[in-house]
């Protein structure tokens, strides 16, 4: 999970957090100070790790390294882009959604055609 | 061989008539997946607003600093993922489902004040990690179907496009040599057979030919006089002869 902290808290209070031994997490909470070399050591880190299915990603964070968001495209772990509280959802910049609708908006067409 | 060639056309007609039938049923699959990848994803918004609220009302109560204890407090994922696979026409599809495991550690979490607010909270983001973790599955399904339609779609074109024209070529090249050879063969027997005619032909002509000289000679054995003298009476009469001057 990688997000602002005021989401990380309310996802940890449900428990999804997890600290190894090494206190190691898995989840990187994201503020002013962070860096975008960090978001992206930890993206990296979380789709290579075996033990994480799916990868919570703010949105406005996945925008920051969006390229890395894109060229992911492994099935497992998922990569999920979830609305943080200051930064409105925009389905557009969705890299999945976008498919989606491309696909969706195609399909409408051609069954309208039909 | 041709019969090993046919029967690599049938193959490849049935190859191609399953994959086109796999290719539609993952068609239909992943269109209703994608139907509902769309309503989870609208619905998602909703709940993760709810959430968010909800969590600004404990923050407000239960104060800033609810924060920092939770972060201290988390060793062990108490909600966890699991993930199993679902057959769909051949295609292995991912379906995720969460469980919880154990306690979680936030339990004492606001006992000084607004404790009622946290669980609150607590069961709004356990609600959104439900709707995400079907996201999730959804989505994984999404990009796997998407893969193996790709790939289905892939196979059946070069089977279409590439290996059956090819097989057919074959096979057309080697009924062409096959009846090329017939007709060698046909034409050799005619000819052989014309030969053949000819020469009983001839045969019957002198053996007829024979039988005429032969009836001839009778004839004129009757009459006394050999055919061949006569024949030579009238050849010497042809001849010059010394004795007649004029």
């Amino acid at each position: 999970m990688i997000a602002d902290e005021d989401t990380i808290t309310g996802f940890l209070l449900a428990g999804v957090g997890n600290v190894d031994l090494r206190r190691k997490t898995n989840y990187l909470i994201v503020d002013s100070k962070t860096t975008v070399k960090q978001i992206e050591e930890a993206f990296k880190e979380f789709t290579t790790r075996e033990d994480i299915a799916i990868v919570m990603i703010s949105q406005y964070v996945a925008n920051m390294i969006r390229f890395l968001v894109d060229s992911y495209n492994k099935p497992v772990p998922a990569i999920l882009e979830i609305p943080s509280k200051d930064h409105p959802y925009d389905p557009t910049h969705d890299s999945v959604l976008s498919r989606v609708k491309y696909l969706f908006s195609a399909e409408s067409v051609a069954s309208g055609r039909r | 061989m041709l019969g090993v060639m046919k029967a690599r056309l049938v193959g490849a007609t049935r190859g191609h008539a399953l994959l086109k039938k796999k290719s539609d049923a993952l068609t239909v699959q992943f269109r209703q997946i994608l139907k509902k990848i769309v309503s989870t994803k609208e619905s998602m918004g909703e709940i993760m607003k709810t959430s968010s609220f909800s969590l600004t009302e404990a923050k407000y109560i239960a104060g800033e600093n609810i924060k920092h204890i939770v972060l201290e407090n988390v060793k062990n994922a108490s909600l966890k993922v699991r993930s199993r696979q679902e057959n769909v026409a051949g295609v292995k599809l991912p379906k995720f489902e969460y469980f919880t495991e154990g306690e979680t550690k936030n339990n004492l979490t606001g006992l000084a004040r607004g404790g009622q607010q946290v669980q609150a909270c607590r069961a709004a983001y356990i609600k959104s990690i439900e709707v995400l973790v079907e996201l999730a599955s959804l989505q994984t399904s999404f990009l796997t179907l998407d893969e193996a339609i790709k790939t289905t779609n892939r196979r059946v074109n070069a089977l279409e496009n590439v290996v059956k024209p090819r097989i057919e070529n074959t096979i057309s090249y080697i009924k062409g040599e096959l009846d090329e050879l017939e007709r060698e063969d046909f034409f050799r027997l005619k000819k052989i057979q014309g030969y053949k005619r000819r020469e009983i032909e001839r045969q019957r002509a002198s053996a007829k030919q024979f039988a005429e000289e032969q009836s001839a000679e009778k004839v004129s054995l009757q009459k006394g006089i050999s055919i061949n003298s006569a024949h030579n009476l009238l050849s010497a009469a042809m001849q010059k002869d010394e004795d007649i001057i004029f």
